[in-house]
């Protein structure tokens, strides 16, 4: 499958590795104004080495959710078109307005992304994805919450983390769990465990049912 | 399909689009129920000349509003401050009586026991023989995990007392300014104190007391544990506790009203305190 426009697999220390192009952002090695994006450091990234297909296309708008210090979200709007990133705890949230300097179309936010109706009068409507990782209890409640934003063939690219939602269950029962409360409001088309660059996560890429 | 609202409640709405004050608290005020197209819907309300323009005023508006509101929370952090530079100074001084217990317990037990919370260290690494030696060297366990409890709260301390109020942390350090905070009962009242009273806060404390017993000037708080004041000589140490509680008042301000980092604070006290020791060299 092909990557989204403006990401690139480029030659680092010998190795073909993800890159987007912008300002560097948390010390990533760069090569002629392209970024090293990290699999290890970024679900996105991991979902885009397991090969799957999240519908992303350069340009488009996305909304994001669990955005901490802007590791993923910066590589992100470097590619994407205006990105809303969505963050509600203080601390990563210097590093993310760093990242945001740096970028035309990279807009901050500090919410609670399980209250969207204190965003939606700045995030814009019919996005043409929403990419969650959000590390929280409650990871398909979020994503439902957030359906609001997306264009009818939007894409949720979501990276669930097992033990958000619960810290002892087998991560495959919890996934099974999570997966079906998603359906409610999504149409799962692709899921793929993000072992070996994040331990027990699962990447889901889905599209909101019709309304 | 998305349920329509009115754009009364887009950030934009009725906001001039010189006001970027306005816009700033709207993001962080206002709420809506459902996005709209708000590029398209800016433009024709005359908020944004096109969609760049558009994205140009989110950006300033989203990156003002963002700084503010993490300002904002990371000055509400004063009371967890409070708290932990309380609970280190708690953890000390018990780990220090209960070092001396176990100091004079274990002086009967062992000839070469140690003082202090070093020896209680050093007790809590040995092998006890019999009931009694396994009481005493328990003890000085808890004295060691005391100590490294308010060695941890005192790192704790030390990261987010910079975070709360950089320039007060700055100019005093973190240990010094987490306790002013603490004495002053949070950042905003600090912030509202005449230098007169920061300069005497903690007077009355009972870890000042202490500290107090090797000092002979009453007309400084917690602010003595300064080199500035500590460092100058007695004669002096008037008008230097004046001159650096003046200062801190001025970094306390900065840090509850803006929060922005102003070194030129800092070089003007180094040199006022220069000032003033040198005046009592040429005496
Ligand atoms: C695993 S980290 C995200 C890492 C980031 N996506 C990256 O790859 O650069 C999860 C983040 O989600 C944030 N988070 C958790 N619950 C949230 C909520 N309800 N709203 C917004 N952010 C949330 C956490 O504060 C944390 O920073």
């Amino acid at each position: 499958m092909s990557l989204p426009h403006g990401v690139e697999r480029r030659d680092f220390g010998g190795e073909d590795r993800l890159a987007t192009r912008g300002e560097p952002v948390y010390g990533e090695p760069t090569e002629d104004g392209w970024r090293l994006w990290d699999a290890r450091r970024s679900k996105l990234g991991a979902m885009l080495e397991r090969e799957m297909d999240v519908g992303l296309d350069g340009g488009d708008g996305v909304l994001y959710l669990g955005a901490a210090s802007g590791t993923t979200v910066s590589h992100v709007a470097d590619f994407a078109g205006p990105t809303y990133a969505v963050e509600f705890a203080a601390w990563p949230a210097r590093d993310l307005l760093d990242a945001a300097r740096d970028r035309d179309r990279l807009f901050p936010l500090l919410k609670d992304a399980r209250k969207p109706e204190t965003y939606a009068h700045v995030v814009e409507s019919d996005l043409g994805a929403i990419v969650q990782d959000v590390a929280t209890r409650g990871q398909a409640r979020v994503a439902a919450e957030n359906s609001r934003f997306l264009a009818d063939d939007g894409r949720l690219v979501a990276a669930v983390k097992a033990r958000s939602e619960d810290v002892t269950g087998d991560p495959g029962d919890v996934f099974d769990a999570v997966l079906d409360e998603l359906g409610e409001r999504y149409e799962v088309l692709e899921t793929e465990r993000l072992e070996p660059f994040h331990d027990d996560h699962l990447g889901v890429v889905a599209r909101p049912r019709e309304r | 399909m998305n349920e329509r609202s009115s754009t009364g409640a887009a950030w934009f709405a009725d906001i001039d689009p010189g006001d970027m004050g306005a816009a700033t608290e709207a993001i962080r005020e206002r709420t809506a129920d459902a996005p709209l197209n708000w590029p398209s819907e800016a433009i024709d309300a005359e908020f944004a000349d096109d969609e760049a323009d558009y994205y140009a005023k989110l950006r300033e508006a989203t990156l003002e509003s963002t700084h503010d509101a993490v300002r904002e929370r990371e000055k509400a952090d004063d009371q967890q401050l409070k708290h932990s530079v309380r609970a280190m100074d708690d953890c000390d001084r018990t780990a220090n009586e209960l070092a001396e217990r176990v100091a004079e317990w274990a002086g009967t037990l062992f000839e070469d026991a140690g003082t202090g919370v070093d020896g209680a260290r050093d007790l809590a690494e040995r092998d006890p023989a019999g009931p009694t030696e396994r009481r005493v060297v328990s003890l000085a366990e808890r004295v060691a995990s005391l100590a490294d409890e308010s060695d941890d709260l005192r790192e704790y301390v030390e990261r987010q007392a910079g975070t709360v109020a950089p320039n007060l942390a700055a100019m005093a350090g973190p240990v010094l300014a987490a306790r002013l905070i603490a004495l002053a009962g949070g950042l905003d009242s600090l912030a509202k104190m005449p230098s007169g009273t920061v300069q005497v806060l903690g007077a009355e404390d009972a870890l000042f007391a202490h500290l107090r017993g090797r000092a002979s000037s009453p007309k400084h708080g917690v602010i003595y544990t300064h080199e500035y004041v500590r460092g100058t000589a007695p004669e002096h140490r008037g008008s230097a506790s004046r001159a650096l509680a003046g200062k801190l008042t001025i970094a306390a301000r900065i840090d509850h009203y803006s929060g922005e980092r102003k070194p030129e604070i800092d070089r003007e006290l180094d040199e006022r305190i220069e000032t003033i020791r040198a005046r009592g060299e040429s005496e």
